[in-house]
Parts: structure tokens; sequence; C-alpha cells
């Protein structure tokens, strides 16, 4: 018999007011018990609505039910034969939007809490896993060069490692998992979960070369002079984008990128880590999505006043996963909304002083029912600040493109590629937000997955 | 993956700026005059971004030329021949210009010399006539004489106090080069390229304006990962944001928004002095891990 109640088990967090001074999980992750009561709320259904909101179909109902049974491999083995990456997506996926906004049981109450789950079984089997050794996959003598590590890249080079082929991937920076280390904070996803995945891949058998930037150390025609069969990109869309407003040059402007590199890849944050980063009091960060809540909350574990989320449109309308938000406001954010930015102000040293907003209104709905907002005349208004934070989206970088003639790339400066990965160029592929521009986790993992059968059909049927 | 360094050597009397060539095979196949790479000494390391001061392609190694500025150039300098560091990436940027030019000028500033070093060398090996100004404070910090002279036609050092060579700024010397040409109907230089302190660059770009000779500087604004991601070099080029690292480090002298990046260039310096005093005296900068 199904557990009826109407909520989802609470997840047990650290208390907002220590977490704020620390980068420790904020999350702690379900008990055995509590996952087996969380999985006994799943009805099981035979036409699961919950897969058909999951961007790569992950068979949900299945992988519970094993909960259930208590039979934590094979739990473990239905989520990865679509999701390569369930300990990281269980995490940062926005569930809200995605499986849980279908789940029958969000009609009536709170959805199964999919996520929760997802992540409970990985993290069991990782914790277990670590001291198994992983098989190495015999050579088919086929070499694939991969360009970027992060969820896309990682996950076309497994798959195609544990298909038989060489893979070695090419990251830019000197650690490796792409946004989920340099962007996604040690707090909502401790880096020592990616550096797993990176081990086991690396256990596998895949090369990771790492200061490699493909374009400028090396070009795509050089990996294929150099023996490469295909070449898979994965680059990420890592172009901060600003917004032309006056001031955006003051000093005390940062784009979230700066901010989230400097701490989360450089570790600032660390005492024994030597990044500097300017001391932070009064921020207010422009924009409402995942990153510009983890810019928030960085800056509020990093410095001593007030953090600000100012955002053009309304509570409903930001972007950002529902947890993201609630973390964020439980940690003292405050939320600017319906608040455009206009300026930036700076004093006589070129140093931040204020972002100047103009207040929003929530206009006529339009025909797909979104309310835009239009601003109110004469409400120019300026919020004290002495950094702001610039987090209203990144694009791809043009370094590959603009080194590799012939290849096809979208209006937005994406690479264009059909629906199996391939571009324009024969024998390379490419996928995740280098395809789409900014996008999410899984849909890069989904995409790495594609990516790699549709390299293994390409050098088949070369062969 | 460790970078081997092949070489260490002192520059000048002063030990003030030190020569590494490191085994980096990839960097090594690409580089070219202008650009830059980015190293960091090992796991708590910040990224520093350094020019290419030389490569040697059949060897694999690349070598950069560097001034102990702060805390982690002080460390860099206790990195002995044989030591390794963990990360080296470049070759970053875009390489010097040097398409279609007949005679240059080019002119450095102090640890600048090391930078247009290569700049004028793959010049001068093209058949550009070269005239390279070198400006230091004294003579105990000169730096490449001989390598100096051999990678121009003509060779000028001055120091500020006139310890070495000529004594007074670049500036005065540029313009006397300028003038000369004029006085003596000799070709004008179809550009000039300055490397050095921001302020250097500033007066240099106003000496070669009112003669409209077109002027390149290369820019070392604070960077972080040196591939266009986060922002954190941008420069206001002919009013507009440019990244360093990507569009340059080489601008436009007469475009370039010079208070700006003076301002940009001081944010940091709070943090740097108070990590530069924390430098342990007893190792002199060898991070003793436990
Ligand atoms: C702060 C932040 C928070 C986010 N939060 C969430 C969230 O909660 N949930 C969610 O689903 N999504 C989130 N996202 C989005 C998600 O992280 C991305 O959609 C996803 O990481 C894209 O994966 P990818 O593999 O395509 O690229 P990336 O993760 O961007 O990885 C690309 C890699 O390629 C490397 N690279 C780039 N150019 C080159 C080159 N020329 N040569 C070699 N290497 C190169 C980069 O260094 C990087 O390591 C967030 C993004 C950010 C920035
Ligand atoms: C494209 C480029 C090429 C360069 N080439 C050379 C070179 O060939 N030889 C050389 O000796 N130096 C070069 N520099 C400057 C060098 O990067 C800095 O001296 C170095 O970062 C100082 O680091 P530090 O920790 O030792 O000193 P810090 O204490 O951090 O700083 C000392 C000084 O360096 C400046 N600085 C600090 N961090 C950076 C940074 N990330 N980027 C730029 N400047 C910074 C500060 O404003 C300060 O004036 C170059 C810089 C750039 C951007
Ligand atoms: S829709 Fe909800 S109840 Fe039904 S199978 Fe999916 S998670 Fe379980
Ligand atoms: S150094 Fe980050 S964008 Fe230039």
């Amino acid at each position: 018999m199904p557990d009826m109640s109407l909520t989802k088990n609470p997840m047990p967090e650290q208390d907002p007011q220590v977490r704020v001074t620390n980068f420790d999980e904020v999350a702690l992750g379900y008990t055995d018990e509590m996952a087996v009561a969380e999985a006994g709320r799943c009805l099981n259904c035979r036409h699961p609505l919950c897969v058909i909101g999951c961007p790569v179909s992950v068979r949900i109902p299945s992988f519970i039910q094993k909960i259930v049974e208590g039979d934590l491999d094979a739990s473990y083995e239905i989520l990865t034969s679509t999701n390569s990456l369930p300990a990281v997506c269980g995490r940062v996926c926005p569930q809200e939007k995605q499986c849980e906004s279908q789940c029958i049981r969000g009609k009536k109450g709170e959805s199964v809490a999919i996520g929760r789950l997802e992540r409970y079984v990985a993290d069991r089997h990782n914790a277990k896993k670590a001291k198994e050794a992983v098989p190495v996959p015999a050579s088919n003598g086929h070499r694939v060069a991969v360009i970027g590590s992060g969820p896309s890249g990682l996950t076309c080079a497994g798959d195609l490692r544990k298909m038989g082929y060489d893979v070695t991937v090419f990251e830019a920076f000197h650690k490796s998992g792409g946004v989920l280390v340099y962007g996604i904070p040690q707090f909502r996803l401790p880096k020592e979960i990616v550096q797993t995945e990176i081990d086991n891949l690396i256990a596998m058998g895949v090369e990771i070369v790492n200061n490699a930037v493909i374009g400028k150390s090396e070009t795509i025609d050089e990996l294929f002079e150099d023996g490469f069969e295909a070449v898979y990109i994965a680059s990420g869309a890592g172009l901060p984008q600003f917004l032309h407003i006056p001031g955006e040059n003051l000093l005390g402007v940062y784009s979230a990128n700066e901010i989230l590199t400097r701490t989360n890849l450089m570790k600032a944050y660390r005492d024994d880590y030597d990044t500097p980063l300017k001391r932070l009091h009064n921020v207010a960060i422009i924009g409402g999505g995942n990153v510009a809540m983890d810019a928030a909350r960085v800056a509020k574990r990093l410095g001593d006043g007030h953090v600000y989320i100012t955002y053009r449109r309304g509570m409903e309308e930001l972007p950002a996963r529902k947890e993201e938000v609630e973390h964020a406001a439980a940690e003292g954010i405050e939320f600017q909304l319906l608040n455009n930015p206009v300026s930036i102000v700076g004093d006589e040293n070129g140093r931040v002083v204020g972002l100047e907003l103009i207040r929003q209104e929530l206009g006529e709905p339009d025909e797909k029912g979104r309310r835009s907002p239009v601003p109110v005349e004469g409400s120019n208004w300026v919020l004290p600040c002495d950094a702001v934070i610039i987090a209203i989206g990144t694009s791809p970088n043009p370094l590959i493109r603009s080194t590799t003639p012939n290849l096809n790339v979208t209006r937005k400066g994406a690479i264009e590629t059909d629906e199996t990965g391939r571009t324009s160029r024969e024998g390379v592929f490419c996928g995740g937000d280098a395809a789409t521009g900014a996008a999410t986790v899984i849909l890069a993992t989904g995409a790495g997955k594609i990516g790699a059968i549709s390299i293994d059909d390409y050098i088949r049927s070369k062969t | 993956m460790a970078y081997r360094v092949v070489t260490k050597k002192f520059l000048n009397d002063a030990r003030s700026i030190c020569l590494f060539e490191f085994e980096a095979p990839l960097i090594a196949r690409h580089a070219k005059a202008g650009q830059f790479v980015i190293f960091r000494l090992d796991e708590q390391g910040e990224r520093v971004p350094v020019s290419v001061a030389g490569y040697d392609r059949e060897k694999g190694t690349v070598s950069v030329m560097v001034q102990a500025a702060g805390r982690t150039t002080k460390m860099l300098h206790t990195v002995e021949q044989g030591d390794v560091i963990s990360d080296i990436v470049g070759p970053l940027g875009r390489a010097t210009e040097m398409e279609g030019l007949k005679k240059v000028c080019v002119v450095g500033g102090g640890v600048g010399c090391a930078i247009a070093y290569p700049i004028a060398k793959e010049m001068h090996e093209k058949g550009i006539e070269v005239t390279f100004i070198g400006g230091f404070r004294s003579a105990d910090i000169v730096i490449l004489k001989e390598e100096l002279a051999e990678a121009s036609d003509k060779l000028v050092i001055c120091t500020d106090d006139g310890t070495y060579g000529r004594k007074g700024f670049t500036t005065d010397a540029l313009r006397a080069e300028i003038e000369e040409n004029i006085a003596e109907s000799r070709p004008q230089f179809d550009r000039v390229i300055a490397i050095g302190p921001d302020i250097m660059m500033k007066f240099l770009a106003e000496v070669t304006r009112p003669y409209g000779i077109s002027t390149i500087i290369s820019l070392d604004p604070i960077m972080v990962d040196g591939t266009g991601m986060c922002g954190g070099c941008r420069v206001i080029v002919g009013g507009e944001t440019k990244f360093a690292c990507v569009d340059g480090p080489d601008f436009d002298a007469h475009q370039v928004d010079f208070d700006s990046l003076i301002k940009r260039a001081a944010f940091y310096k709070e943090e740097q002095d108070e990590a530069a005093a924390h430098i342990c005296l007893m190792t002199g900068g060898k991070r003793v891990n436990a």
C-alpha cells in the first residue's frame, strides 16, 4: 500500500545561520529510512507522467521500486542506463519543472521527491563503489577526441570508452568538470562528487589532458592530423554577457563567472589558497537564474553585508531552481524584484557605490500568457552597494568556431547540429551548452550519450 | 601533468627578472611572439599570466621572463632547474601583427623589454628594420643587452638615473628617434610597439599621436582564465569594452582608455600587499606542504 501523505519527506539541511558561515553542502541527503519512506509514496504508475517530464526519460518508477525492494545496485543500474551523472543531477536538476512537475501525486499535495531519491541512490552507490576496481574495457584501436570536460564531455567520453574507443578529453582549465567545478558552488554540489566521476573515467582508461585550449593550444584540424577519427565538441557556453549600461567598467563590477571561478575553481574562500578576492560587503546581483542565486549565496558567505537579487520580473518568474530560491531566502538574501538596472553608480575613484534601478510593473499578458514587465516612469532609485555582480547569462565561446573552418554556427554563436549531434564538418560532433546555448546539466548529459552513439555509428560506417 | 624547468637564469645583477624555460610541447608547437601563457605553481597557486619570451619547437620548450612583482612571481623565483610546476596553459591571446611592416620602433620599459624582445626578434628575422628603445630605472636591472642588440638594427638603452646608456625616459628617446627620421629625411616608422608600465605607455601614446604614427601597446590587466570566460580583463578601447585575453593583448594605443586601466590595475593592491607580506621568510617563499 503506498504511503498517501501529501508532503515529501523533508530533506535534512544545515541550519541557515550556520551554513552562511561555511561552504559545506546545504542539503544533507536522505537516510535509508527516509528514502524508503519517500519511495513508498510512489504509485508505480502504469503510464508514468514523470518519465515524460524527464528530458532523458529516466525510468523513474522502476528505480524507485528498487529502493522499496532494497536493491540499490539494480536501482543505480536503471538510473545510469539513461543518465550518467545521477549524483549530480539529483542535486541540480530543476525537478520542479521536469519530472516532479508531471508526477501524479503532485495533483493533490506534493510530488514524489524524485530528485532526492535519485541523489540517495547515487550517493549510496558511490560510497560503496569507492572500494571496488573499475573494469577497463578493451581498446578497439579507434581514437576519439572530446573537447571540454563538463557533463556533456564526460558522459560522451565515458560511453565511448565503454564501447572500446580510446578517448582523450582536452580541457582548457587546470581542473576537469566544467561548470560542475568552476560554476556551481561547493555548498550545492561538493566537488568530491564530480572528482569521483572523473576518477572513474580515468580508471576506465579515458585520458584527460588539462591546460589544452582547443583553438589555441591545438586546432580541430590538427587533432585529425594527430590521428583522432572523430571529435566531440562539448565546450559549453562560458562567455559572460554584459548589460552595456553605464558604469559597467567601474571597479567592483564583476561577471558572475569571475566571482564563481575565483571561489569555486580557485578556492578564494580558503586561506591556504593564493587567489585574491576583493572583500565583499553590500552586493547587488543582476539576474534571477541559478547563476544569480549561486553568486548571491557565495557573496553572502564571503561578505559581511547585505546581498540583493535584483530582477526585472517577479518571484514566480525567477528562472532559478525553486529550491535554490528558497535556500537563498533562508540565508538572508534580499529580493528586489520587478526592478530593472539602469546604470551603475561610482564615486570619484571609479569604485561602485550603488546600482540605479527602475521599478517595473507587470503589463498585459502576451499571446503566451506571459506578463512582461514595463518600467514605471520616474520610479528610478539607487540601491547602495559596493559590488555589482552581473549574472544575466552566458553564450558559447567563439574560440573554437573562429579556428575551425566550415563549422556552421547559429546566429547566437552556438554550433549547428542535427538531432544526432552531427555538425557541418565530417567527423565533428557537438552537444551540450556549446550546441544549445546555456541550458541544463541533464540536457548536456543526454547530448553526450547521443553524441557517443553517433560517433560510434560514424566510425563503424567508415571501417 | 607537470611542467619541468629545463633552464633557469637570472637576467640582471639585481636578480629581479628571471628566465625560465619549461618543457611544454603543446605550447611550443603553436606559440608566437605577442602571445602569453598562464602558469600555476601548485594546487593552491594563483593563475598568473606571463608573455611568451621564446620557444623551441624541436625541443618542445617555451620560455618566459618573469619579474618578481608580488607573491606568486616571488615564489616562482624560488623554483629551480629540474623542479616542476603544476600548470602552464597557452598560447593565449592574439599574436602581434607584423604583416606589411617595413620599419618599426619597439619600446620596452623594465620587464616590458622581456615581453618586447621576442616581438623585435621575430620582426628583425622577417627583415623589418627594428629600432629598439629599452628603458630601465638604473644599471643593475638592465636585461638582455646582447640579445636586444642582436634583435634590432639600432638599440637605445636609457636609464632614469643615467647609470647605463642614455639618461632619461623612453618617451624622450622615442621623440628623438622620430625627429631624427624627419631631420635626416629617412622613412618614418610605420609603427611603434610599446610594452611597459601603463603610465609609460600612456605617455608614449601622446608622443606618437601628433606624428600620426600607428602605435600598438600590449596590455596586462588582471586575468583569471585567459580564454574570454570571466571578463575580469576588460579594457575600454575606442569606447568599446574588450577582453584583453582574447581580443588582445595588443591594442591601438591611441584608442585605449588609460585612466580606467590604471585604476583597475590598482584595485587588488591591498590584498596583494597583504599576500606578499605573508610570504614565508624561513623558506623564502617556497611552499612547504604538510
Ligand atoms: C553558476 C551556474 C549554476 C548552474 N546551475 C545549474 C543547475 O542548478 N541545474 C542545471 O541543470 N544546470 C545548471 N547550470 C547549467 C549547467 O551547468 C550547464 O548547462 C552544463 O554544465 C553544460 O554542460 P557542458 O558539458 O555542455 O558544458 P560546461 O559544463 O560548460 O563544460 C565545458 C567545458 O569545456 C571547457 N572548454 C571550453 N572551451 C574549450 C576549449 N576551446 N578547449 C578545451 N576546453 C574548453 C571549459 O573549460 C569547460 O570545462 C548552471 C550553470 C552555471 C554557470
Ligand atoms: C598578458 C600578460 C602578459 C604578462 N607578461 C609578463 C611577463 O612576461 N613577465 C612578467 O614579469 N610579468 C608579466 N605580466 C604581469 C604578471 O602577470 C604579474 O606581474 C603577476 O600576475 C603578478 O603576480 P604576483 O602574485 O607575483 O603579484 P601580485 O602581488 O598579485 O601583484 C603584483 C602586481 O602585478 C599586478 N597583477 C597581479 N595579478 C595580475 C594578473 N593576474 N594579471 C596581470 N597583472 C596582475 C598587480 O596589479 C600588481 O601591480 C603579464 C601580464 C599579462 C596580463
Ligand atoms: S508520476 Fe509520480 S507516482 Fe507516478 S511513477 Fe512517477 S514518481 Fe511515481
Ligand atoms: S581573463 Fe577572463 S575573460 Fe580575459
